[in-house]
């Protein structure tokens, strides 16, 4: 017998003596009709039995967080023992049966306490359809553009791990894979692994925590597209003292330097850095304002001499009133973003518009998006973007862009989406699209951070 | 930026400093607790007085289901010797990433710092068997809206008391004390509670979620139906027909709702059955003159009775 049932078997005994004990006074108190003490008694005896209920249950919490070798064995002798709990108190008879089976976890473990030390497990399903035309960017009629695994739980006392894999149309992704260490001294916070850097907005997102199909003109761009900056590295966050209401946080990161078509490591030296500092205030309960300026650096592919500076600034306005929250809301959101590379001269020059004055091989490039998302109703999300970016190899050359969006919510666990994108690109070539997207939700995905 | 980035380096310096610096107080102390949902920080309040500073994240008129895990909470939480929850995955769409980026490691889950109440209380609706979300957003581990009791706010109270007596032993005997008489206003109470809600009992009544079944067992309440299909599932027009004839069928004629639902659909059914839609505040602060743990109670059973008169 385990060292739990044990406990588990004594507490019920106890209880049972007690109650039996209980049972056996009323007839000499009963004489002297203290009612309010006898009132008292029982009362007592009740929050006892809801505390052992707990203790079970915190019990059973705590030996699905510690490996057994025996969790396979039939739990007999407990059940047994509770039987009779269940005579003397027979209004709590099916809640104590109902909490033999309470190890059930979100994420579907089920009972098994062999899968108890598994991590919470989701998968997030995005399908697309397309149609329209556009020649630069084609995408398929119909894609199972991704399926998101995540696996989340705590590691030890001192940290978590989080990993996202991807299964998308062409192969399998990690797309992150880090571990949190979340109990360091003054309160700093510690990542490791592969991760989306923390530049601006956009790139933090999984797909489908976007309010759009697509992401903006300006990621894609500028900033590596869907993969983003994402790489192997580390990350320390550290909230910093402000004043007023305000919540200041920096975060410091170092990648290993390989991004997309943002950042290429030519040798072990070739790191890339990123800088966030984010500052937040609410503006009432209903309302706040959250802004953040970015800084990243890197190789880039022409070399190991050829830098990539990238910088962001970020603003988003939420508007949720809080008596009814799930039925409005409101986020406007922008990001601008700056990008400075140095290139070999002659390939500015390569396009259709060659510069009047080429700055030798110094690319300039800048973009932005600013969208508008408002909730209608529990279920109805309307929302727009407007799209506009030069191209990071040749800044003079400018795409633009716009998209309306209609968002509904069947359950919170799944979501249909309907976008219309115009995009002109700087060729000369204006693309007519529109989009619907399904996504849905299995098991327990972990929430994101704000 | 440089200047700005320099002055918060010294900021951030002077804060190391007063951590390392700082003696550890022995003595009693004034520990600094956030809650969840302001029940909580009431009946820590009660319990803590004035030798604990307790703040709750969640307004007590928003849905505790769907709070926004919002970068202010962080400033509350960083301090924080003791971060006190519902639990029962109630909290579990917001909270964790606030732990997470807290970087407080005093309050991580399974730290000593980290208190889940429902292991104090008595949780009903646990689910048997296996759990699909075809039931909608059902909560595996059981009704988390358990402190609508009563008697689980007494089991509550008491297990935050020897919390707060274990993290600062000091002040053991006052929390205890503060604890027996809060238990003793709580009986006094419920007493009046109870003869109020008295000529009321066995009465059926339909909630819009399913937030109501401890306050429902306390009281002598019989929930027959809820106005959502199923928890976190908006209302349906089959669905709503349904209950409609069933109301009518059984004879009921209150309809329970939180104050963060929209009333629409509860008024139309009100409508159609000659009943009423009755606001209910599911925690403290739902108003602003509940401003504690028996305020919550008198506001709701005193709208309760009076939509039992008025539908007789």
């Amino acid at each position: 017998m385990r060292p739990s049932q044990m406990l588990f078997a004594f507490m019920v005994v106890l209880t049972c003596a007690a109650a039996a004990q209980q049972t056996a006074n009323v007839p000499a108190t009963g004489s002297n009709t203290d009612v309010s003490a006898l009132e008292q008694k029982i009362r007592d005896l009740e929050d006892r039995l809801v505390m052992l209920e707990g203790q079970v249950r915190q019990l059973k919490a705590q030996k699905t967080s510690m490996p057994s070798e025996d969790t396979a064995s039939p739990p007999t002798p407990s059940s047994t023992a509770v039987t009779p709990a269940q005579v003397t108190m027979p209004q709590e008879a099916g809640r104590s049966t109902a909490s033999a089976g309470d190890n059930v976890r979100l994420g579907g473990a089920g009972g098994a306490a062999a899968k108890a030390l598994n991590p919470d497990i989701s998968v997030i399903g995005d399908f697309i359809a397309g149609a329209g035309h556009n020649p630069l960017n084609p995408t398929p009629a119909f894609q199972m553009h991704e399926s998101e695994v995540g696996l989340q739980a705590i590691v030890d006392p001192y940290a978590r791990a989080d990993f996202f894999i991807s299964f998308g149309e062409t192969g399998v992704n990690v797309e992150e894979g880090f571990i949190t260490f979340t109990a360091l001294p003054s309160g700093f916070v510690a990542k490791a692994g592969k991760m989306r850097a923390a530049f601006g907005k956009v790139n933090t997102f999984h797909n489908h925590v976007m309010p759009w199909v697509d992401r903006p003109l300006v990621s894609q761009n500028l900033v590596g597209g869907e993969d983003g900056i994402n790489d192997a590295g580390f990350s320390v966050e550290h909230i910093i003292p402000a004043p007023g209401k305000w919540f200041l946080d920096f975060t410091g990161q170092a990648f290993r330097g390989d991004s997309a078509d943002v950042y290429t490591s030519s040798n072990k030296n070739d790191l890339s850095v990123v800088g966030h500092l984010r500052g937040y205030r609410d503006l009432t309960d209903d309302s706040n304002l959250d802004l953040g300026v970015s800084y990243s650096r890197g190789h880039n592919l022409f070399g190991g001499d050829f830098i990539t500076n990238l910088y962001g600034v970020d603003a988003t306005y939420r508007w949720k009133p809080l008596r009814r929250s799930i039925y409005k809301s409101f986020v406007a959101r922008s990001e601008f973003i700056w990008r400075q590379q140095n290139q070999p001269s002659l390939l500015t020059c390569q396009s259709i518009t060659c510069p009047v004055d080429p700055a030798a091989g110094f690319q300039r490039a800048f973009g932005f998006y600013a969208s508008g998302d408002f909730q209608f109703a529990r279920r109805w999300f309307v929302g727009g973007r407007v799209d506009r970016s030069d191209r990071a190899f040749n800044s003079h050359l400018n795409d633009k862009g716009g998209s309306v969006v209609l968002t509904y919510w069947p359950s919170e666990f799944a979501q249909i989406r309907g976008q219309y994108r115009f995009t002109r690109y700087a060729d000369r070539i204006n693309a007519h699209e529109a989009f619907i997207q399904l996504q849905f939700a299995l098991g327990a995905h972990g929430a994101h951070p704000f | 930026m440089i200047l700005a980035s320099k002055s918060s380096f010294f900021a951030l310096a002077t804060c190391l400093c007063v951590v390392l610096v700082a003696p550890p107080s022995a003595t009693a102390k004034t520990l600094r607790v956030i809650t969840t949902l302001t029940d909580l920080a009431a009946l820590t309040h009660e319990v803590g007085g004035d030798k604990v500073d307790v703040e709750a994240l969640a307004k007590g008129y928003q849905d505790p289901h769907f709070v926004d895990p919002k970068p202010s909470f962080l400033l509350k939480l960083r301090h924080a010797d003791l971060l006190i929850s519902v639990g029962l995955d109630l909290e579990i769409g917001w909270l964790p990433p606030l732990i997470t980026q807290s970087g407080n490691g005093n309050i991580q889950p399974a730290s000593q710092g980290f208190l889940d109440a429902s292991q104090f209380a008595e949780i009903l609706e646990i689910p048997q068997g296996a759990v699909t979300r075809a039931e909608g957003d059902v909560h595996p581990l059981g009704n988390p809206h358990y402190w609508l009791d009563p008697d689980n706010a007494r089991r509550i109270a008491k297990g935050i008391a020897t919390k707060l007596a274990d993290m600062d032993p000091a002040d053991r005997a006052y929390f205890q004390q503060r604890e027996q008489d809060f238990e003793k206003r709580l009986a006094e109470a419920d007493k009046k509670w109870q003869a109020q809600m008295a000529p009321y009992r066995g009465r059926k009544i339909v909630t819009y979620h399913r937030s109501w079944p401890n306050f429902a067992k306390h009281f002598g309440l019989d929930v027959i139906g809820y106005i959502e299909p199923r928890p976190g599932i908006p209302p349906t027009p089959s669905h709503t027909i349904e209950l409609v004839n069933l109301m009518k069928r059984e004879n009921t004629k209150i309809e329970l709702i939180e104050p963060y639902f929209d009333a629409k659909t509860p008024e139309s059914i009100a409508s159609m059955t000659g009943g009423k839609v009755v606001v209910m505040m599911p925690s403290v602060g739902g108003k602003p003159e509940i401003t504690d743990y028996f305020k919550l109670f008198d506001y709701d059973i005193e709208i309760l009775t009076q939509a039992f008169q008025q539908t007789r």
